[in-house]
Protein backbone atom coordinates (compact mmCIF):
# COMPACT_ATOMS: atom_id res chain seq x y z
CA UNK A 1 0.00 0.00 0.00
CA UNK A 2 1.51 3.51 -1.04
CA UNK A 3 1.77 6.07 1.50
CA UNK A 4 -0.20 9.58 1.33
CA UNK A 5 3.03 11.64 2.18
CA UNK A 6 4.31 12.08 -1.06
CA UNK A 7 0.90 13.44 -2.82
CA UNK A 8 0.11 15.11 0.12
CA UNK A 9 3.92 17.28 0.03
CA UNK A 10 3.85 17.70 -3.31
CA UNK A 11 0.28 19.05 -3.17
CA UNK A 12 0.88 21.54 -0.65
CA UNK A 13 4.38 22.12 -2.17
CA UNK A 14 2.65 23.20 -5.45
CA UNK A 15 -0.13 24.79 -3.68
CA UNK A 16 2.09 26.77 -1.61
CA UNK A 17 3.50 28.41 -4.97
CA UNK A 18 0.20 29.04 -6.61
CA UNK A 19 -1.43 30.46 -3.96
CA UNK A 20 1.52 32.92 -3.29
CA UNK A 21 1.28 34.25 -6.98
CA UNK A 22 -2.56 34.61 -6.64
CA UNK A 23 -2.05 36.08 -3.34
CA UNK A 24 0.41 38.78 -4.86
CA UNK A 25 -2.63 39.82 -7.38
CA UNK A 26 -5.53 39.98 -4.96
CA UNK A 27 -3.19 42.21 -2.45
CA UNK A 28 -2.52 44.33 -5.27
CA UNK A 29 -6.40 44.59 -6.07
CA UNK A 30 -6.71 45.35 -2.42
CA UNK A 31 -4.22 48.23 -2.19
CA UNK A 32 -5.64 50.05 -4.95
CA UNK A 33 -9.70 49.75 -5.05
CA UNK A 34 -10.17 48.02 -1.74
CA UNK A 35 -10.71 45.04 0.61
CA UNK A 36 -14.42 44.99 -1.06
CA UNK A 37 -13.63 43.98 -4.85
CA UNK A 38 -10.84 42.15 -3.87
CA UNK A 39 -12.11 39.63 -1.78
CA UNK A 40 -15.57 39.32 -3.81
CA UNK A 41 -13.68 38.60 -7.18
CA UNK A 42 -11.62 36.06 -5.13
CA UNK A 43 -14.20 34.44 -3.32
CA UNK A 44 -16.04 34.06 -6.49
CA UNK A 45 -12.91 32.82 -7.59
CA UNK A 46 -12.83 30.07 -5.00
CA UNK A 47 -16.23 29.10 -5.59
CA UNK A 48 -15.94 28.18 -9.32
CA UNK A 49 -13.10 26.06 -8.50
CA UNK A 50 -15.26 23.98 -5.66
CA UNK A 51 -17.64 23.66 -8.81
CA UNK A 52 -15.10 22.26 -10.85
CA UNK A 53 -14.00 20.09 -8.40
CA UNK A 54 -17.20 18.92 -7.25
CA UNK A 55 -17.70 18.44 -11.34
CA UNK A 56 -14.73 16.12 -11.33
CA UNK A 57 -14.72 14.08 -8.55
CA UNK A 58 -17.76 11.70 -8.97
CA UNK A 59 -16.50 11.05 -13.21
CA UNK A 60 -12.90 9.99 -11.10
CA UNK A 61 -14.71 7.60 -9.44
CA UNK A 62 -16.02 5.61 -12.46
CA UNK A 63 -13.02 6.05 -14.45
CA UNK A 64 -11.22 2.41 -14.54
CA UNK A 65 -8.10 2.95 -12.55
CA UNK A 66 -5.54 1.74 -14.99
CA UNK A 67 -6.97 4.26 -17.61
CA UNK A 68 -7.16 6.82 -14.93
CA UNK A 69 -3.50 6.37 -13.83
CA UNK A 70 -1.96 6.67 -17.72
CA UNK A 71 -4.36 9.95 -18.41
CA UNK A 72 -3.18 11.51 -15.31
CA UNK A 73 0.40 10.40 -15.60
CA UNK A 74 0.93 11.67 -18.93
CA UNK A 75 -0.89 14.82 -17.78
CA UNK A 76 1.54 15.14 -14.82
CA UNK A 77 4.51 14.70 -17.16
CA UNK A 78 3.71 17.56 -19.32
CA UNK A 79 3.07 19.71 -16.46
CA UNK A 80 5.60 18.51 -14.19
CA UNK A 81 7.97 19.05 -16.64
CA UNK A 82 7.15 22.19 -17.78
CA UNK A 83 7.81 23.52 -14.40
CA UNK A 84 10.96 21.64 -14.44
CA UNK A 85 12.17 23.39 -17.21
CA UNK A 86 11.37 26.35 -16.35
CA UNK A 87 12.89 26.32 -13.01
CA UNK A 88 16.38 25.06 -14.57
CA UNK A 89 15.96 27.19 -16.75
CA UNK A 90 15.43 30.14 -14.53
CA UNK A 91 17.97 28.51 -11.99
CA UNK A 92 20.89 28.98 -14.62
CA UNK A 93 20.01 32.37 -15.94
CA UNK A 94 18.65 31.95 -19.03
CA UNK A 95 15.13 33.82 -18.21
CA UNK A 96 14.79 35.90 -15.41
CA UNK A 97 13.45 34.67 -12.09
CA UNK A 98 9.81 35.10 -11.12
CA UNK A 99 9.58 38.26 -8.91
CA UNK A 100 6.32 38.97 -7.01
CA UNK A 101 7.57 42.20 -5.57
CA UNK A 102 8.29 43.43 -9.36
CA UNK A 103 4.67 41.51 -10.40
CA UNK A 104 2.74 43.12 -7.17
CA UNK A 105 3.93 46.69 -8.35
CA UNK A 106 3.16 46.15 -12.20
CA UNK A 107 -0.24 45.03 -11.26
CA UNK A 108 -1.08 47.89 -8.81
CA UNK A 109 0.66 50.72 -11.18
CA UNK A 110 -1.97 49.40 -13.97
CA UNK A 111 -5.02 49.57 -11.83
CA UNK A 112 -3.96 53.12 -10.72
CA UNK A 113 -3.36 53.98 -13.86
CA UNK A 114 -7.17 52.57 -15.00
CA UNK A 115 -8.13 54.68 -11.76
CA UNK A 116 -6.56 58.06 -13.36
CA UNK A 117 -8.17 57.02 -16.69
CA UNK A 118 -11.64 56.80 -14.84
CA UNK A 119 -12.40 54.14 -16.26
CA UNK A 120 -16.52 52.79 -15.87
CA UNK A 121 -16.71 50.64 -13.36
CA UNK A 122 -13.53 50.09 -11.61
CA UNK A 123 -14.58 47.86 -9.06
CA UNK A 124 -16.02 45.74 -11.37
CA UNK A 125 -12.35 45.50 -13.00
CA UNK A 126 -10.85 44.98 -9.76
CA UNK A 127 -13.29 41.90 -8.87
CA UNK A 128 -12.10 40.44 -12.25
CA UNK A 129 -8.42 40.56 -11.93
CA UNK A 130 -9.02 39.29 -8.21
CA UNK A 131 -11.31 36.30 -9.67
CA UNK A 132 -8.67 35.67 -12.92
CA UNK A 133 -6.21 35.16 -10.34
CA UNK A 134 -7.51 32.84 -7.90
CA UNK A 135 -9.25 30.90 -10.95
CA UNK A 136 -6.54 30.20 -13.18
CA UNK A 137 -3.68 29.79 -10.07
CA UNK A 138 -6.73 27.60 -8.44
CA UNK A 139 -7.02 25.11 -11.30
CA UNK A 140 -3.14 24.28 -11.37
CA UNK A 141 -3.73 23.68 -7.43
CA UNK A 142 -6.57 21.80 -8.27
CA UNK A 143 -4.82 19.82 -11.73
CA UNK A 144 -2.08 18.48 -9.29
CA UNK A 145 -4.54 17.76 -5.93
CA UNK A 146 -6.30 15.46 -8.51
CA UNK A 147 -3.01 13.98 -10.62
CA UNK A 148 -1.30 13.42 -7.27
CA UNK A 149 -4.08 12.38 -5.60
CA UNK A 150 -6.28 10.32 -7.88
CA UNK A 151 -3.86 7.95 -9.33
CA UNK A 152 -3.47 6.28 -6.07
CA UNK A 153 -6.76 7.36 -4.23
CA UNK A 154 -5.00 10.06 -2.07
CA UNK A 155 -7.70 13.08 -2.82
CA UNK A 156 -8.77 13.74 0.49
CA UNK A 157 -5.21 13.73 2.19
CA UNK A 158 -3.93 15.40 -0.84
CA UNK A 159 -6.36 18.25 -0.72
CA UNK A 160 -5.72 18.42 3.25
CA UNK A 161 -1.89 19.52 2.21
CA UNK A 162 -3.13 22.04 -0.92
CA UNK A 163 -5.74 23.46 1.68
CA UNK A 164 -3.02 24.07 4.24
CA UNK A 165 -0.92 25.69 1.91
CA UNK A 166 -3.32 28.13 0.75
CA UNK A 167 -4.26 28.83 4.48
CA UNK A 168 -0.85 29.23 5.18
CA UNK A 169 -0.28 31.96 2.54
CA UNK A 170 -3.46 33.93 2.81
CA UNK A 171 -2.89 34.20 6.90
CA UNK A 172 0.72 35.37 6.47
CA UNK A 173 -0.28 37.49 3.63
CA UNK A 174 -2.95 39.35 5.74
CA UNK A 175 -0.89 39.49 8.24
CA UNK A 176 2.02 41.28 6.32
CA UNK A 177 -0.55 43.01 4.01
CA UNK A 178 2.39 42.35 1.12
CA UNK A 179 3.41 39.56 -1.20
CA UNK A 180 5.32 36.66 0.15
CA UNK A 181 8.46 38.01 -2.12
CA UNK A 182 10.82 36.19 -0.26
CA UNK A 183 9.50 32.90 -0.61
CA UNK A 184 11.84 30.75 -2.79
CA UNK A 185 9.71 30.61 -5.82
CA UNK A 186 11.92 28.84 -8.11
CA UNK A 187 13.76 26.22 -4.98
CA UNK A 188 9.83 25.81 -4.75
CA UNK A 189 9.42 24.90 -8.51
CA UNK A 190 11.94 22.69 -9.12
CA UNK A 191 11.25 20.68 -6.30
CA UNK A 192 7.00 19.81 -7.14
CA UNK A 193 8.55 19.78 -10.68
CA UNK A 194 11.29 17.02 -10.41
CA UNK A 195 8.06 15.57 -7.74
CA UNK A 196 5.63 15.40 -10.40
CA UNK A 197 7.91 14.49 -12.85
CA UNK A 198 8.54 11.39 -11.07
CA UNK A 199 4.78 10.90 -10.21
CA UNK A 200 4.29 11.40 -13.87
CA UNK A 201 6.32 8.32 -14.88
CA UNK A 202 5.17 6.49 -12.33
CA UNK A 203 1.49 6.45 -13.18
CA UNK A 204 2.61 6.54 -16.57
CA UNK A 205 3.58 3.55 -16.37
CA UNK A 206 1.18 2.07 -13.84
CA UNK A 207 -1.23 2.66 -16.25
CA UNK A 208 0.81 0.63 -18.91
CA UNK A 209 1.30 -2.34 -16.52
CA UNK A 210 4.78 -1.78 -16.28
CA UNK A 211 6.22 -4.01 -13.13
CA UNK A 212 8.00 -0.97 -11.24
CA UNK A 213 11.07 -2.83 -9.53
CA UNK A 214 10.58 -2.12 -5.79
CA UNK A 215 7.00 -0.67 -7.05
CA UNK A 216 6.09 2.55 -4.79
CA UNK A 217 9.61 3.02 -3.67
CA UNK A 218 10.60 3.45 -7.42
CA UNK A 219 8.99 7.04 -7.27
CA UNK A 220 11.75 8.30 -5.21
CA UNK A 221 14.36 6.92 -7.28
CA UNK A 222 12.75 8.61 -10.35
CA UNK A 223 12.84 11.71 -8.28
CA UNK A 224 16.32 11.00 -7.58
CA UNK A 225 16.99 10.78 -11.31
CA UNK A 226 15.10 13.86 -12.32
CA UNK A 227 16.83 15.89 -9.47
CA UNK A 228 20.12 14.20 -10.92
CA UNK A 229 19.65 15.48 -14.44
CA UNK A 230 18.07 19.00 -13.95
CA UNK A 231 21.08 19.70 -11.79
CA UNK A 232 23.50 18.26 -14.36
CA UNK A 233 21.68 20.40 -16.67
CA UNK A 234 21.60 23.97 -14.53
CA UNK A 235 25.50 22.95 -14.14
CA UNK A 236 25.88 22.58 -18.21
CA UNK A 237 23.82 25.45 -18.55
CA UNK A 238 25.29 27.82 -16.72
CA UNK A 239 29.06 26.69 -18.59
CA UNK A 240 27.65 27.05 -21.82
CA UNK A 241 26.33 30.72 -20.92
CA UNK A 242 29.60 31.96 -19.80
CA UNK A 243 31.24 30.06 -23.03
CA UNK A 244 28.76 32.21 -25.44
CA UNK A 245 28.83 35.79 -23.36
CA UNK A 246 31.15 37.97 -24.60
CA UNK B 1 -16.95 31.41 -28.24
CA UNK B 2 -13.98 33.76 -27.53
CA UNK B 3 -14.82 33.21 -23.96
CA UNK B 4 -14.79 29.54 -24.50
CA UNK B 5 -11.62 29.78 -26.61
CA UNK B 6 -9.54 31.73 -24.28
CA UNK B 7 -10.95 28.99 -21.27
CA UNK B 8 -9.73 26.59 -23.44
CA UNK B 9 -6.21 28.17 -24.25
CA UNK B 10 -5.70 28.45 -20.60
CA UNK B 11 -6.26 24.99 -19.88
CA UNK B 12 -4.07 23.86 -22.67
CA UNK B 13 -1.11 26.33 -21.08
CA UNK B 14 -1.46 24.54 -18.18
CA UNK B 15 0.06 21.92 -19.74
CA UNK B 16 2.04 23.32 -22.73
CA UNK B 17 4.46 25.99 -22.39
CA UNK B 18 7.42 24.79 -25.01
CA UNK B 19 5.27 23.16 -27.72
CA UNK B 20 8.72 20.82 -28.54
CA UNK B 21 8.61 19.57 -25.20
CA UNK B 22 5.27 18.46 -25.31
CA UNK B 23 5.62 16.75 -28.64
CA UNK B 24 8.49 14.53 -27.30
CA UNK B 25 6.91 13.69 -24.02
CA UNK B 26 4.05 12.44 -26.21
CA UNK B 27 6.26 10.99 -28.45
CA UNK B 28 8.10 9.44 -25.86
CA UNK B 29 4.99 8.36 -24.36
CA UNK B 30 3.61 6.69 -27.56
CA UNK B 31 6.87 4.92 -27.80
CA UNK B 32 6.58 3.00 -24.32
CA UNK B 33 2.80 2.38 -24.98
CA UNK B 34 3.75 0.30 -28.14
CA UNK B 35 5.97 -1.76 -26.57
CA UNK B 36 3.75 -2.44 -23.41
CA UNK B 37 0.62 -3.17 -25.51
CA UNK B 38 1.84 -4.26 -29.28
CA UNK B 39 3.32 -8.18 -29.07
CA UNK B 40 5.43 -9.73 -28.17
CA UNK B 41 4.34 -6.96 -24.96
CA UNK B 42 7.28 -6.22 -23.06
CA UNK B 43 6.40 -3.43 -20.34
CA UNK B 44 9.54 -3.47 -18.22
CA UNK B 45 11.23 -2.41 -21.26
CA UNK B 46 8.40 0.26 -22.07
CA UNK B 47 8.87 1.49 -18.83
CA UNK B 48 12.94 2.11 -19.65
CA UNK B 49 11.97 3.79 -22.16
CA UNK B 50 9.55 5.90 -21.20
CA UNK B 51 12.16 6.64 -17.87
CA UNK B 52 15.01 7.43 -20.03
CA UNK B 53 13.51 8.89 -22.51
CA UNK B 54 11.59 11.84 -20.44
CA UNK B 55 15.37 12.57 -18.87
CA UNK B 56 16.78 12.52 -22.03
CA UNK B 57 13.87 14.74 -23.53
CA UNK B 58 14.53 16.89 -20.34
CA UNK B 59 18.15 17.51 -21.10
CA UNK B 60 17.87 18.12 -24.65
CA UNK B 61 15.35 20.67 -24.35
CA UNK B 62 17.20 22.94 -22.00
CA UNK B 63 20.03 22.65 -23.78
CA UNK B 64 18.34 23.35 -27.05
CA UNK B 65 16.55 26.66 -25.44
CA UNK B 66 20.68 27.70 -24.34
CA UNK B 67 21.40 27.66 -28.30
CA UNK B 68 18.55 29.30 -29.17
CA UNK B 69 19.53 32.06 -26.53
CA UNK B 70 23.16 32.34 -27.86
Amino acid sequence: MMSALPAVTAAFLASLVEAVEALTIVLAVATVRGWRPAGFGALAGFVFLALIVLALGPVLDRVPLHLLQFVIGVMLLLFGMRWLRKAILRAAGVIPLHDEGATFASETAALRDEERQRVARLDRLAALASFKAVLLEGLEVVFVVIAVGAGGRFLVPASAGALLACVLVMAIGFVLHRPLARVPENTLKFAVGVMLSAFGVFWTGEGLGVPWPGEDLAIIAFAALFFSVAIAAIALTRRRLVEVSP
Amino acid sequence: MTGLANALRVVVELFVDDGALAIAIVAVVTLSAALAVLPPGQPLLAGIVLLGGCLAVLAANVLRAVQRRG
